[in-house]
């Protein structure tokens, strides 16, 4: 941030001068969502960066330039979900209403309860679905595993795009205690499902039989023996028939989870990583950005949200401040009198003020000058805060572009209240396209 | 005051710096907290800008007036195998469970189970006593699971009782609850002012309610300091834009005529205004939902510099003086 004055007064095109050392390249959405090769968009990052909105307002932004969409989204605010008409869960896309231009914006919100339940009737007879849907460790399982809803969330979208009806799927990643839950809890799930563990407890006798594995059987009654004074032999026998009626009618949780990762490889899958101007946001980000390289998952650029502008971005924090003491030094010192001689200087508009200001207001001209002085001294230091937000957050997106210079990034500028409809969702499609905050 | 203080929060309203911060609050003048941790994110070790933490209780900080906080990232694994160890004495068997897979399965995949150890360690440390029959720790501190998960987290009883219905687990899991459920426990929200973190809350705080977990306080962090005040934001509606450039301009910010460098500045400023106003209202309108949650109610201020250790030290002088230690 300059301290010399004359370089500030000149910045006069109202441009942050920190933005210009901003070398990262501009993801430009719009080819993205248009190119008919992309079928799926991912949108992860961590908790609380927008992530939602993001995915929301990118398949809004699709389906008005003609694709047909599907947006898949996790947990979205009640007003958002209820203005996509999306806030009834019944785990089925609902083409959302008002939208714009040729294609179709269809939406729904995840219930991974369903959608667990939908797998097993899909896979199982009648009676064996029956038998699982009671089973209380399956109940546990599809309401609470750590991992279910991220393998879930994989599940569902590996359905929609089977079903070859949608032009693109949006997708929103669970909001995970790490980003990288979603990638590896369908591998976790899958593993604890189809491993060794679960192969011991469900054929004892079918291993026990075979030479040189004796020893795991000693090692397995043991164990069983073990698990079933901790957990109450009831619980063992439940997860014994649970997984033994799992097993039959799966063909191993581990090929499914391997026929999702495929997916997310394949062309035409396409990841946003979204995340804030923030330390904790962007270090999550950065890892993200490391991990789908090494996942071979292709990744297309980060998505930043709420980075905030200033249309006065040539008045540094130092001056604002500066200036905001003295004008409440002046108000101290002079009484609002001594002032005069400054006021009237040729360089101002001198007398014409104070009545103009005097005549929408109450009490003498001196207390509306006062209260003036008083409202544009916190109108400076508002505008200071703003400076040092916006160079922190300055900092903080320069360390992770220099971290990863091939990753493209577009911009969102921040927007005081939360996004609740069609039109506010339209308007953040507009800013992501622009790729950075519009010059005001 | 309760002796195990539970912290909770929608993800991204800082729980953990929440938690820690509390720990430190009641560490101050010779007392001695335990701050747990029980996702496995080491976020306590970031905060404390401290090497990762094992399963193990380290002291991490020292509070001021001689008070000290020791902190444990408890492992469910090998809280598992302790428990194993302290039942049936298991020695190697432990490591070929291990090996086999069984202790991840059982922490991970079994419903409860990790939940009953996490929660079951908090509150041995909270009854903990030395040899001269003191408590080991004044207060426990428990960076717990999210808002989302915190009642379902905690009502372990309902969880394991039906599963497992009878041995040690079920056992323990009694024991937990009778913690849990007692005056001893203080369940506490941090939010933020905003929409989705307030409505999540206020359905956290039902939740706790209908399973009878006893709802502490409500903390609102990171809250914007109060630039502009109502008078303010009525006067930013009707403001002459001339005066205001004349006052820039007097404050030695350029030529208040049109063109001019002050005059320049007044709409850049006014719609800064403009949307610290918007946001203003909506903060209002956050505080007066959260007015209504019959709770205490704290703030705590959004430390413009960033999180760091000093701000650490910061918050927690800030509790105490809200009397939260």
């Amino acid at each position: 941030m300059s301290a010399d004055p004359a370089e500030a007064q000149d910045a006069a095109p109202h441009q942050d001068a920190a933005r210009s050392r901003l070398s990262a390249r501009v993801l430009d959405v719009d080819p993205l969502l248009d190119d008919p090769r992309t079928r799926i968009v991912v949108c992860c990052g961590a908790g609380g960066v927008g992530k939602t909105t993001t995915a929301a307002a990118l398949g809004l932004r699709a389906a008005e330039r003609g694709r047909k969409v599907v947006v898949l989204t996790i947990d979205p605010a009640k007003r958002l979900a209820q203005s996509m008409g999306i806030d009834s869960l019944d785990n089925v896309p609902r083409r959302v209403k008002g939208t714009e231009g040729d294609g179709e914006l269809h939406a729904m919100m995840l219930d991974m309860k369903r959608t667990f339940d939908e797998v097993v009737e899909a896979h199982a007879d009648r009676e064996r679905a029956a038998a699982i849907l009671a089973n209380p460790f399956y109940q546990s399982l599809s309401a609470g595993f750590a991992g279910t809803q991220e393998y879930m969330a994989m599940e569902k979208l590996g359905q929609l795009r089977a079903k070859e009806e949608w032009d693109l799927i949006v997708v929103d990643t669970p909001p995970s205690r790490s980003a990288l839950d979603f990638l590896d809890a369908p591998k976790r799930l899958g593993s604890f499902l189809d491993g060794r563990l679960i192969r011991l407890l469900t054929a004892p006798a079918k291993l026990g039989g075979r030479a040189g594995m004796a020893f795991l059987n000693v090692g397995m009654s043991m164990m069983t023996g073990t698990l079933g004074k901790l957990l109450g032999g009831q619980l063992l026998k439940d997860v014994q028939t649970f997984v033994a009626a799992m097993d039959t009618t799966f063909g191993g949780f581990r090929t499914r989870a391997d026929a999702t990762y495929k997916l997310l490889q394949a062309p035409g899958t396409a990841f946003l990583v979204v995340a804030a101007p923030e330390r904790d946001a962007l270090r999550e980000a950065a890892y993200f950005v490391q991990r789908l390289a090494a996942e071979d998952m292709p990744l297309m650029g980060l998505v930043l949200n709420r980075v905030h502008g200033s249309g006065a971005g040539g008045l540094s924090a130092e001056r604002a401040l500066a200036a905001a003491e003295n004008l409440e030094d002046a108000r101290i010192v002079d009484q609002g009198d001594g002032k005069a001689g400054l006021r009237n200087s040729p360089d101002t508009y001198g007398s014409s003020r104070t009545p103009a200001a005097a005549a929408s207001e109450e009490g003498s001209p001196a207390d509306t000058e006062r209260s003036v002085d008083r409202l544009t001294a916190g109108l400076l230091r508002l505008h200071a805060d703003r400076m040092q937000l916006l160079s922190r957050e300055q900092r903080t997106r320069d360390r992770f572009t220099a971290r990863h210079p091939e990753v493209a990034v577009a911009e969102v500028p921040a927007l005081p209240g939360d996004v609740h409809d069609l039109a506010g969702l339209r308007d953040i499609g507009d800013r992501l396209a622009a790729g950075r905050p519009e010059d005001t | 005051m309760s002796r195990l203080q539970v912290v909770s929060g929608k993800g991204g309203t800082g729980k953990t710096t929440v938690a820690a911060a509390l720990a430190l609050a009641l560490a101050t003048e010779g007392k001695r907290t335990l701050l747990v941790e029980v996702e496995g994110r080491q976020g306590i070790a970031q905060l404390f800008e401290t090497e990762a933490l094992p399963y193990e209780e380290r002291k991490i900080a020292v509070a001021p007036g001689g008070g000290e906080v020791y902190a444990l990232a408890i492992d469910p694994e090998l809280a598992l195998l302790d428990y194993l160890q302290m039942f049936y004495k298991l020695g190697g068997a432990g490591r070929a469970l291990k090996k086999l897979g069984a202790i991840d399965f059982a922490t991970t995949i079994a419903p409860g189970l990790r939940d009953v150890l996490l929660t079951g360690k908090a509150c041995e440390a909270v009854r903990r006593k030395d040899r001269s029959g003191r408590f080991a720790y004044d207060y426990v501190v428990m960076d717990a699971p999210p808002t989302g998960r915190i009642t379902r987290f905690l009502n372990v009883n309902d969880e394991v009782a039906g599963l497992a219905k009878i041995g040690p687990i079920h056992n323990q899991a009694q024991a937990v609850m009778r913690v849990l459920k007692s005056p001893e426990t203080a369940v506490h929200l941090v939010t933020l002012l905003e929409e989705m973190p307030v409505q999540e809350t206020a359905d956290g705080i039902a939740e706790l309610r209908a399973a009878r977990l006893p709802v502490g306080r409500v903390i609102v962090n990171m809250v914007r300091p109060e630039v502009l005040d109502a008078a303010d934001l009525e006067l930013v509606r009707t403001v002459e834009r001339s005066s205001v450039a004349q006052a820039l301009s007097a404050a030695g910010l350029g030529g208040a005529r049109r063109g001019g460098n002050a005059e320049k500045l007044v709409d850049p400023l006014l719609e800064q205004a403009a949307e610290y106003a918007e946001r203003y209202a909506l903060e209002q309108e956050q505080r007066a939902v959260l007015g209504e949650l019959g709770l205490p109610l704290h703030e705590l201020p959004l430390l413009a510099e960033g999180m760091d250790l000093a701000g650490l030290y910061e918050l927690a002088t800030e509790l105490r003086k809200q009397g939260l230690s």
